[in-house]
């Protein structure tokens, strides 16, 4: 594990590089054959609104796993990601052929012992935030 | 009808080994569009310590769903997996998923509890090597909507 960032370098606050990450249908067909979530709400759009919802909708783990990427590109190597967790507060429509658009900003919450921090996440869409208290654990240099 | 609590620490028989290959492993970090060359460059993931590629953070998903079947589909349970939607999620790692591990999970139904006409349960995956070394332990929350309205006054 080698992560890029020191812990002395880091103080609460510190902001990480923030990233927007465009979302179409066609990167949630990709991540439900890769992830083997086949659910049609996140490619059935007749299906999706049967069911009540205004459209299809990205899969939670798909935000999840771009949300994250502000961290792991922060310290380059992915393992120094210890913990990670976020709650599914709303979802991403990803209207056809659009898509919707999500936003990640995070910065340093709190500076742990054995040289770890934890960082905390603002994931939004259109719609507001679409993640609660997403958060991660990072052990740093 | 409410989810029986009776259920809340029950555990289920480890799942068969999953095998991760590197070429999974690129697949799942094509489709969430992540360019770490720790997850397709040997060499690279090497450069940062690891023996071999190793997978995007949220990977573990792929085993912990898959085991997590056993409580979703369980009919004695009788989950309305129909009207089930994922509420959160967390993993906490002892190393990262690599390739060339064979992962075991074992699930147990950590919590069951109505909220609002909703049954929620909270599944915990713990997956290890084949030869018992701990790598990550996923815990899921799925809400069930208004199926455990008859349990509400």
């Amino acid at each position: 594990m080698a992560a890029s960032i020191s812990y002395d370098d880091v103080e609460v606050g510190t902001e990480l590089p923030a990233q927007t990450f465009p979302v179409k249908r066609e990167n949630l067909v990709r991540y439900a054959g890769a992830s083997g979530d086949f659910n049609p709400i996140h490619w059935n759009q007749r299906f999706a609104t049967e069911v009540g919802l205004p459209d299809v909708i990205a899969h939670g783990m798909y935000t999840m796993a771009e949300a994250v990427r502000v961290v792991t590109d922060w310290v380059e190597d992915p393992a120094a990601v210890v913990e990670y967790s976020v709650k599914f507060t709303r979802p991403v429509v990803v209207p056809d052929p659009e898509g919707a658009v999500v936003e990640v900003t995070g910065k340093v919450a709190q500076k742990l012992d054995d040289r770890r921090v934890r960082v905390d996440l603002t994931v939004t869409s259109d719609a507001g935030k679409v993640l609660g208290v997403p958060r991660a654990v990072v052990q740093l240099a | 009808m409410p989810l029986d609590p009776k259920f809340i620490g029950r555990t289920y028989p480890p799942t068969a080994p999953y095998e991760v290959g590197r070429e999974k492993i690129r697949e799942f970090a094509d489709a969430i569009g992540d360019a770490n060359p720790a997850y397709r460059d040997p060499e690279a993931a090497r450069k940062l310590g690891h023996p071999d590629v190793i997978a995007p953070v949220t990977f573990p998903i792929v085993v912990s769903m898959t085991a997590a079947e056993q409580i979703v589909m369980d009919p004695e349970l009788g989950l309305d997996y129909s009207r089930v939607v994922h509420a959160d999620q967390r993993f906490a790692y002892a190393r990262p998923v690599r390739a060339g591990d064979r992962l075991v999970a074992v699930v147990t139904v950590e919590n069951i509890k109505s909220m609002a006409g909703n049954d929620i349960i909270t599944t915990r995956a713990d997956i290890a090597t084949e030869d018992g070394e701990h790598v990550v332990t996923a815990h899921s929350t799925l809400a069930a909507r208004g199926t455990a309205a008859e349990g509400e006054a």
